[in-house]
């Protein structure tokens, strides 16, 4: 799965900068957006799990949400493949005159990709509300911004395409709150996208199955963990002004942690969903040769059934 | 339905090779390698004019542009008229925030397309030529073509249509000829349609645009001009995964799609004239999903059956159906399934006469049939 750990203040501080008429297209890092619209801890583990309670039926890997009702795009693997996708819409948006931009997240390895350059190009031509919000966070895997990009990062190639951008420091959840609310303003004012580069840092490993010792070191690690920390600086300036306090930190630190071991307990018992549903949604409506496939699946069943783990899923109908 | 009308003789295609950046390439002139049967159109339409393809296209855009607000035409040079002439007096007609030219990038095209269409307008994206339809293949794969299936039928992009010029003009060679169906064939969740003319260009256009699935639409471009016949002037549909039995026949069934239909109806009639052999011509339309009912109907009932496409031999579409037909059929079979397509090389530009599945290689391949048992 893919660890949110060090970044929290992109997510707390640009969530809350959008409206939820908003529509974001995210990464796949971004869980803290899904959570702060009210994606409940029960949608997540129900994904994580592939449970036969999954809004998105089992059909993707852990992390993938899809939240229809919080305004928030469907996550796939795919890198920046989001990015043009949220010009389309927001060009949509401007020529049905919705009040709201579109809002998509991206690392800075991702905005390597051509899709990006594609989408910001399109964009600043065709005036679309679009706010590009680029989480720079030092790695992508094990790559270093070094072996990145030769440039001055991310924000700067804004300009040449014509476009308006800001760097933000994004440990800092008021500076990523007050930096992309005047990024949304300023896109809906003038109908035109906006390039929001969040500056951070990767506390965690890039995934469960990344173990980050290989290629940096563990002080380089503890610094940012230490002096540097998003929930770290929000809790020493809550701190200073009586608003926090180290006791109720560790009261609501453990409080989540119940909630979330409990949903997990809770999905980690369900059963997935029908297998059948496999065929279902490639198109609007079944063909026949999908169909026919469906069939050839729950015959074959009936008499290998044994051979399977169908006690792990829903029943066939 | 249709019937077989007067013939053309071959005409002599006078044709500008556009590059990509819109300038003169070269201006050639060769013989068309199939003679165009216009097709009827039937009856219950009501009037007709006659169009060419890219005429017929146009008033399908027309006619989407005019029914459905959400729509919007996009992609390089739309705004103009397009390379082919497709989206003539449109922008005029309908403004530029609804027809417009996009900057060139196939990947962005697509994926824009992606977004407009999973935001609700009807999108129809333009690539300039189906050979460079590839930069947009990420997108098309793995964006569009699963929009619906990841996020449980939560989301879709089923408002996305996909147009491109495709096939082989006379002089294309590699970069200008590509019939590359098969490759999205190969996605579930995307449809493929190529017309064989006007009449069949208009109709299913409409349907990809209508249909609620993201649709890419090839149209071969040698028929865009060459291509004229009798059109309906109102509105129409023809409907997706079905295939159409051109011409009846009872020895050999013939199955292809686009312009490759034109060369089977000749070959039928030579067929007919000079082996005593009856043919039937199917035209599958819809290339994903295809209408296996159909074609596997009337293999039973012929017993010979072959394919044909520009598109190069080896896992070229003519393998699907092989591989179908010779599973459903097997029994009825009076000779494997022949596949006639272009040669498994990239398409190539003084042998293009010696590259494409002709009516000489698709009459012998008649002959290897019946001549089997």
């Amino acid at each position: 799965d893919v660890i949110s750990s060090g970044i929290n203040a992109e997510y707390g501080g640009s969530a809350a900068a959008l409206e939820t008429s908003d529509t974001v297209f995210t990464q796949y890092r971004e869980v803290g957006v899904y959570l702060w619209r009210g994606f409940t801890l029960d949608s997540v583990m129900n994904q994580c799990f592939a449970t036969h309670k999954d809004n998105t039926k089992g059909r993707q890997m852990p992390i993938h949400y899809s939240a229809k009702a919080l305004n928030i795009q469907t996550v796939s693997s795919t890198l920046a493949t989001q990015v043009p996708n949220a010009v389309g819409y927001a060009y949509s948006n401007k020529i049905n005159n919705k009040n709201a931009v579109t809002a998509t997240f991206f690392g800075e390895g991702a905005a390597s990709e051509g899709d990006v350059h594609a989408a910001m190009n399109m964009a600043s031509t065709l005036s679309c509300p679009t706010l590009f919000i680029c989480r720079n966070n030092g790695y992508a895997i094990s790559t270093s911004t070094s072996d990145q990009y030769y440039g001055d990062g991310i924000a700067v190639r804004a300009i040449g395409y014509g476009m308006r951008c800001v760097r933000i420091d994004g440990n800092d959840v008021f500076a990523v709150y007050n930096g992309v609310r005047a990024a949304r303003a300023l896109a809906l004012e003038h109908s035109c996208p906006v390039l929001v580069e969040l500056m951070t840092y990767r506390v965690g490993h890039h995934s469960t199955s990344d173990d980050s010792t290989a290629y940096r070191s563990i002080d380089e690690v503890n610094y940012w963990d230490r002096e540097d920390s998003p929930v770290g600086r929000l809790a020493k300036h809550l701190i200073a002004r009586d608003l926090w306090s180290t006791d109720l930190e560790d009261a609501y630190a453990k409080e989540c942690r119940k909630e979330i071991m409990t949903a997990f307990g809770r999905a980690e018992s369900e059963r997935g969903p029908n297998p059948l549903w496999m065929f279902d949604d490639v198109y609007d409506s079944p063909s026949p040769h999908i169909t026919e496939q469906r069939e050839q699946l729950r015959e074959h069943l009936e008499r290998y059934g044994d051979n399977y783990p169908l006690d792990k899923y829903m029943p066939l109908d | 339905s249709s019937g077989i009308n007067a013939e053309y003789g071959s005409e002599m295609l006078c044709k500008r090779l556009l590059s990509k950046t819109g300038g003169l390439v070269s201006s050639v002139r060769h013989a068309a390698h199939f003679t165009y049967t216009p097709q009827t159109p039937p009856a219950h339409l009501g009037e007709t004019t006659k169009l060419n393809m890219f005429q017929s296209i146009n008033n399908a855009l027309d006619i989407a542009l005019g029914s459905d607000d959400s729509a919007v035409l996009f992609g390089e040079d739309v705004a103009f008229g397009g390379v082919f002439r497709c989206s003539l007096g449109l922008q005029d007609k309908y403004g530029a925030s609804r027809v417009f030219n996009t900057p060139l990038t196939e990947q962005g095209i697509i994926g824009f397309g992606i977004g407009a269409a999973a935001a609700g307008s009807t999108a129809i994206a333009e690539i300039q030529f189906a050979d460079y339809i590839f930069p947009g293949f990420d997108q098309l794969v793995n964006e569009a073509a699963k929009y619906r299936y990841r996020s449980g039928n939560e989301y879709d992009c089923g408002r996305l249509t996909v147009r491109a010029p495709w096939g082989a003009v006379g002089h294309g060679a590699l970069y200008h000829s590509q019939s590359p169906e098969a490759y999205f064939a190969h996605t579930p969740g995307l449809k493929i349609v190529v017309p064989r003319g006007p009449i069949q260009a208009k109709g299913l256009l409409l349907s990809c645009i209508l249909d609620n699935n993201p649709c890419i639409f090839f149209e071969p471009k040698i028929l865009y001009r060459l291509a004229a016949e009798e059109v309906p002037l109102g509105t129409y549909t023809i409907p997706l995964s079905q295939a159409e039995i051109v011409r009846q026949g009872t020895d050999v069934t013939m199955i292809g799609w686009g312009t490759v239909v034109h060369v089977l109806l000749e070959v039928a009639s030579m067929a007919e004239e000079q082996l005593g052999v009856s043919c039937e011509v199917i035209d599958l339309q819809t290339i994903a999903p295809y209408d296996a009912q159909t074609i596997e109907a009337s293999v039973k009932k012929t017993g010979k059956a072959m394919v044909v496409h520009e598109a190069p031999l080896t896992q070229g579409f003519g393998a699907e159906i092989a591989a179908r037909l010779q599973e459903k059929c097997f029994l009825h079979l009076e000779a494997p399934v022949q596949r006639v397509a272009g040669w498994d090389t990239p398409f190539p530009y003084i042998y293009e006469p010696f590259y494409l599945p002709d009516k000489w290689r698709c009459l012998d391949t008649v002959k290897k049939l019946v001549d089997f048992m």
